[in-house]
């Protein structure tokens, strides 16, 4: 206790410097602007906005970046109760009894108990984060690369679970995210691989490249093809500030809420969307009367936004303590560390603490910004949900390829990511669910790496995995994983999940 | 055999055929595959692709199997404007500067949307263009060139 609460004031004197709270206020401002616009998610938003973060200090950088994150959720969730078309996957359920609520003249008290359940379950979620990361992090240390492999398996398998559709096609999916992360050259033997003689090629594949065709220029793509059909509710907002029946009704929804995203944030290829649609259906089955549901029950905005932001900030458990991204975005925060010099694992919070905690406390502030900004700019972000996408889809494309050309002011990451444009649009068709290419492509060469090792470590001998108790448990929960969602009647279950209505 | 799941059989496809790619260029350029203790660069990577490889004939054997859906046609016209107006953006903005850069791009991607108005649309890059500069350039530091090479 007295060490989290030291951790604590070592965080506060980094994250409350005048600078520190500028950078996390840019960061919310700018990540809700960009979260607000209809189809642009997390992902793409801090893709698009990660060059902007580069010619600042590590700590600074992150500070933005968790802020542009936070703030990229929370805007699409305000666009999925005034627009009902959810800016990102998470607040697909947002938009069921949000959208709802507007309708019936009531767009204010959701967005306010979307604002309220968020604020609350970042400051449990944060909490959490902070007491569960030292004693995680004494365990990371002993992770041997047979654990580090097994773990990223379960990762990969988990994501699985998690995405749409196939569960063969989301394997497929995460094996060529694998291989394409593994372009460029390799780090054992220093030999450039499937670089085809192309010197860029030799540095791998960008991340943000990838993460921006496949989940920004697709996305515009494909919006344009659908044609602009939107109703918004502008002009009758109603009070922001929910009444005390609306509290009543919605606190313990909030809490459980929170609960089950913070549990689902923490699992690999958990995160988000999945803690959101899962907050959902708990609460709709436990509800004594579920017949609102669908129709404007404000128990079915408070659960999900409450859990998809307790996710978002837990998420940050594997990835500070073992250096895993357990999602997408996470995976573009390794990136991020990676450009700033910082090799994400457990040994950040012992060697950087200052960072560590810092990024832990602004989290925090980050949440508490959210609310006062959001709140009162709720006129603003409505105003910009008017602007026909005729002229915001321009505007999306300039702040992208600003992006992408300034990674390394070459014209080449730009050429890369209207590739992956082109790619991402035929999963789109195919119905291949891009999420887990992402995650596969940024663990490809730590799994190589682990799996050599290894390999090394038990001179060739592949059993290693299976006799190492940890690694084993590991494998074991994968392996259950696969045979679960394999089962007919698991399978019928997460299909109704993903299609709620 | 009926073809009965479209979507299926392209993603099959897609996947065997990328999967297999890899494997070959693997044998292809020779990258030593060295041994289980001490692997070669050839090795994780070769593996992974025969993987992808099989599990794309799976799909693709599937899709003869049971029912999915057809695949719709594809949207040339906003593939080609927004990814032509992304790539001539990445080829020329060093060239004519990012003030014109924008503008360009603004344009150009305009005709991949339903309609096009022109001064709309001109307004509309202007705007883009100074608040690009204002932002980026100025405020974040990020070292673009403003104006034409040609000029400066």
């Amino acid at each position: 206790m007295e060490a989290l609460l030291s951790n604590l004031a070592l965080g506060f004197s980094v994250a409350f410097t005048p600078e520190a709270l500028m950078y996390c206020l840019i960061g919310c401002l700018l990540g809700t602007l960009i979260g607000v616009l209809p189809g642009i998610g997390p992902v793409a938003t801090i893709a698009m906005l990660l060059p902007a973060t580069f010619t600042l200090k590590p700590e600074l950088s992150l500070i933005m970046l968790a802020g542009i994150y936070y703030g990229a959720q929370y805007g699409g969730s305000t666009t999925a109760i005034l627009v009902n078309i959810p800016g990102e996957s998470s607040s697909v359920v947002t938009a069921l009894d949000g959208y709802q609520m507007a309708r019936k003249g009531r767009a204010g008290a959701a967005l306010g108990i979307a604002a309220l359940g968020s604020f609350f379950s970042g400051c449990v979620a944060t909490l959490l984060l902070a007491a569960a990361a030292p004693p995680l992090a004494e365990i990371a240390f002993k992770f041997g690369p047979a654990e580090y492999f097994s773990l990223m398996t379960l990762g990969l398998i988990a994501a699985v679970v998690l995405a749409h559709g196939s569960v063969i096609k989301a394997i497929a999916m995460i094996l060529l995210g694998l291989l394409l992360g593994l372009v460029g050259t390799d780090v054992n033997s220093g030999m450039a691989r499937f670089n085809f003689s192309i010197p860029e090629l030799s540095d791998g594949i960008g991340f943000v490249a990838v993460a921006m065709g496949v989940f920004g220029f697709a996305e515009i793509i494909k919006n344009l093809e659908q044609g602009e059909e939107r109703e918004i509710f502008v002009n009758k907002v109603g009070r922001l500030l929910p009444t005390m029946q609306d509290i009543k009704e919605a606190f313990p929804a909030v809490l459980r809420g929170t609960g089950l995203g913070s549990l689902l944030g923490i699992l690999p290829g958990g995160g988000a969307v999945l803690a959101s649609f899962s907050a959902y259906t708990f609460e709709k089955k436990i509800a004594k009367d579920s017949s609102q549901f669908g129709k404007g029950d404000i128990r079915g905005v408070a659960a999900p936004e409450s859990a998809n932001n307790a996710a978002a900030q837990t998420s940050f458990i594997p990835l500070l303590t073992l250096g895993i991204p357990p999602n997408p975005v996470m995976a573009l925060m390794v990136g991020a560390m990676i450009i700033q010099g910082i090799q994400p694992g457990p040994q950040v919070m012992s060697e950087k603490p200052q960072l560590f905690w810092g990024m832990i406390v602004s989290m925090w502030i980050g949440n508490l910004m959210l609310v006062i900004l959001n709140l009162p700019l709720i006129g603003m972000w409505i105003k910009l949900l008017t602007v026909p996408y005729r002229l915001l889809y321009p505007a999306i494309l300039v702040f992208c390829c600003i992006g992408v050309y300034s990674l390394s002011n070459s014209p080449f990451d730009v050429v890369v990511t209207a590739v992956f444009g082109m790619v991402g649009y035929l999963f789109v068709k195919l119905d291949c669910e891009p999420a887990p290419l992402l995650l596969g492509f940024i663990l490809g060469p730590m799994m190589e790496e682990n799996l050599r090792r290894a390999m090394l470590l038990s001179r060739g001998d592949a059993t290693t995995f299976l006799t190492r108790p940890l690694s084993a448990t590991l494998l074991g929960i994968s392996v259950l994983l696969l045979v679960v969602i394999a089962l007919p009647a698991i399978r019928k279950k997460r299909e109704e999940a993903f299609v709620e209505d | 055999m009926h073809l009965r799941n479209p979507k299926d059989f392209w993603s099959g496809i897609m996947f065997a055929a990328i999967g297999f790619a890899f494997a070959v260029i693997v044998k292809v350029y020779d990258y030593p595959m060295g041994t289980a203790s001490r692997m070669g660069p050839g090795y994780f990577p070769f593996v992974l692709g025969l993987l992808l490889g099989v599990l794309g004939l799976v799909i693709l054997f599937k899709s003869f199997v049971a029912d999915g859906e057809r695949v719709s046609a594809l949207a040339w016209r906003p593939i080609v404007w927004i990814l032509g107006a992304v790539i001539v953006f990445g080829l020329t903005v060093k060239l004519i500067g990012l003030a014109l850069a924008i503008i360009v791009l603004v344009m150009i991607s305009a005709f991949g949307g339903h309609e096009f108005k022109l001064k709309e649309q001109l307004i509309a890059g202007v705007i883009l263009s100074i608040g690009s500069i204002a932002v980026f350039v100025y405020g974040l530091k990020l070292p673009f060139p403003i104006w034409p090479q040609f000029l400066g």
